[in-house]
């Protein structure tokens, strides 16, 4: 049993936002099936959107890149979701909130508070959503102002999940941790686009979008060791998860989680297989705690 | 994968409102029931059956399939796939029906060809609105024995697909196959759940698909929670007793929606 900001996971694996997120039936499944140690459910926001046009994800060679464009029912809609989630899962539910201001974040939180989610992520790092997401994750002082307007009205946990497009993650991480979060998530997608050369045409509908998967892990590896150096909140990693050794290496660059997002493409129990993998790990290795591995690359001088 | 860009080879006027666009492109290991992400460029990217390994059949409907009834032989667009769990096949002797509603005989067609080519026996049940929508009449009737049922009596049963289905006898068959409008299906699946032979049903659904590869969830049905996109889109009658089928779905948002 990990310990991450109060709750308690069986596998420090967990489901990231955005990725089988939408129906509380999906979340549980992912629990089920998948043995995640948590989920994080799709973003909500205050009103109902249909996102971007398709194509919104395709697979490249190197991972995955996508424009979904916030899609969601809106946060009285996703309620009963979150109900069906909280109630049919052993595993907490993270819910992942947007907004375009402070309040509006706030409004999204306190309209889901019924459904008692484990706690909230703020989804201040969405690449391509005008208004949205890194469009408030990459001025310092909305960040922290949006984390304390939600911690001032909700009595869970805040992760602030922060975006990799920016020139100093760490200032950004700071500004969250100013604003009361518990912890910091990274990273979220970082900007990419693809051309159809046949055509001219940009793939995604969006015309670009966020990059995922094998290409972004070196990434959010240096990501996370900024941050485990600049916080002192946990880091929770996610970008281009897909195996125990991603996991451990997140780990050792100062995670004290990880987040697995596209890697569900290929196996849905991707979280049992990382959460195996580490417990082998740390037997092979001689390690008595997980504890002892994060942060370790930091040590190694 | 990246679209592939498939070119139009072949248009054929299948009824009023339904094409099918023979393209450059052979899926030779598509399994009949495996949907491709057809993408008109500028518009959008829609899921569509395959009717066969270089062929799509379409329905005009939105926008997306209206831009593509524009498209002339010669003119391309993308593809993606083929994409999701496919019909079980039959085993050489066994006897299958087809229940098709509308331009859900898309997916069945291929279904039936490949059944007859291992040696089992393919009748299919057509249900359309009138004798003029009836999808794959004949090629249907080149594979095996077809019932009709049409809404307005214009040919076969009046009436809706499972006001014909009725009067089969369902023992006979090993194993059945259907598609077709949601409501078409949900009336279907109570008659075989009430004959007592859901064990050996398959159903292809629709949902709205926003990634189509299995990562995003928004397609995902309850209370499984299972993919249509990747888990399906054909599902088992087993796997959808007790679901949202007939009940309602998810738009684009995520919204529940009423059938």
């Amino acid at each position: 049993m990990y310990t991450l900001t109060g709750l308690k996971l069986k596998n420090p694996a967990i489901l990231a936002a955005g990725v089988l997120g939408t129906s509380g039936a999906s979340l549980c499944r992912v629990v089920r099936v998948g043995r995640a140690g948590a989920v994080v459910t799709k973003s909500i926001g205050p009103l109902p959107k249909t996102g971007h046009p398709n194509p919104s994800m395709v697979k490249l060679d190197c991972g995955f890149l996508n424009a979904m464009g916030l899609p969601n029912p809106s946060y009285p809609d996703f309620l009963q979701e979150l109900e069906f989630a909280k109630k049919n899962s052993d595993a907490p539910v993270i819910a992942s909130i947007f907004g375009g201001t402070p309040s509006e974040f706030a409004e999204v939180a306190e309209g889901l508070l019924p459904a008692k989610p484990d706690a909230f992520e703020l989804n201040v790092s969405c690449p391509h959503a005008e208004g949205y997401g890194a469009a408030i994750g990459s001025n310092p002082c909305i960040v922290e102002a949006v984390t304390a307007a939600v911690k001032d009205v909700v009595n869970v946990p805040v992760w602030v999940k922060l975006t990799p497009n920016v020139s100093d993650i760490a200032s950004i991480g700071n500004a969250a941790e100013s604003g009361g979060a518990n912890a910091v998530v990274a990273i979220n997608t970082v900007k990419g686009m693809a051309i159809d050369i046949e055509s001219g045409y940009p793939v995604l509908g969006n015309r670009s979008g966020g990059l995922s998967g094998k290409a972004v892990k070196p990434v959010a590896v240096k990501c996370i060791y900024d941050l485990y150096t600049a916080l002192e909140i946990p880091v929770i990693g996610v970008g281009g998860v897909s195996s125990w050794e991603d996991a451990v290496e997140m780990m050792m660059a100062g995670a004290a989680a990880v987040q697995v997002g596209s890697a569900v493409y290929d196996r849905v129990d991707i979280f049992s297989e990382i959460s195996t993998g580490i417990e082998a790990f740390l037997k092979r290795k001689g390690y008595s705690d997980i504890k002892k591995i994060i942060g370790l690359a930091h040590e190694m001088v | 994968m990246l679209p592939l860009n498939a070119t139009i080879t072949h248009i054929i006027e299948e009824s009023p409102l339904i094409r099918t666009f023979f393209f450059d492109h052979e899926f030779g290991d598509m399994e009949p029931g495996q949907f491709v992400m057809v993408w008109v460029r500028g518009v959008d990217e829609v899921p569509m059956g395959l009717s066969g390994k270089n062929s799509i059949t379409v329905q005009k409907i939105g926008e997306a399939t209206s831009k593509l009834f524009e498209l002339k032989e010669g003119d391309s667009f993308g593809l993606r796939g083929p994409f999701g769990k496919g019909f079980t096949l039959p085993a050489k002797g066994e006897k299958v029906l087809l229940i098709a509603g509308g331009v859900g005989a898309v997916p069945l067609l291929p279904y039936a060809e490949a059944a007859c080519a291992i040696g089992a026996e393919a009748n299919t049940l057509i249900g359309a609105r009138s004798s003029e929508y009836l999808l794959f009449e004949g090629r249907f009737e080149a594979l095996g024995k077809v019932y009709i049922s049409t809404d307005d009596g214009s040919k076969g049963v009046k009436g809706f697909a499972v006001d014909a289905l009725r009067s089969l006898n369902l023992a006979a068959y090993d194993r059945i196959a259907v598609c077709g409008p949601e409501r078409m299906m949900a009336s279907v699946f109570s008659l075989l759940e009430e004959r007592k032979v859901i064990e050996k049903t398959e159903f292809s659904l629709h949902r709205y698909f926003k990634c189509g590869i299995g990562v995003c969830g928004a397609c995902c049905i309850d209370p499984s929670g299972l993919r249509v996109c990747k888990d399906g889109p054909v599902f088992s009658g087993v796997q959808l007793i007790g679901s949202e089928l007939g009940k309602y779905s998810r738009d684009a948002s995520g919204r529940r929606v009423k059938i």
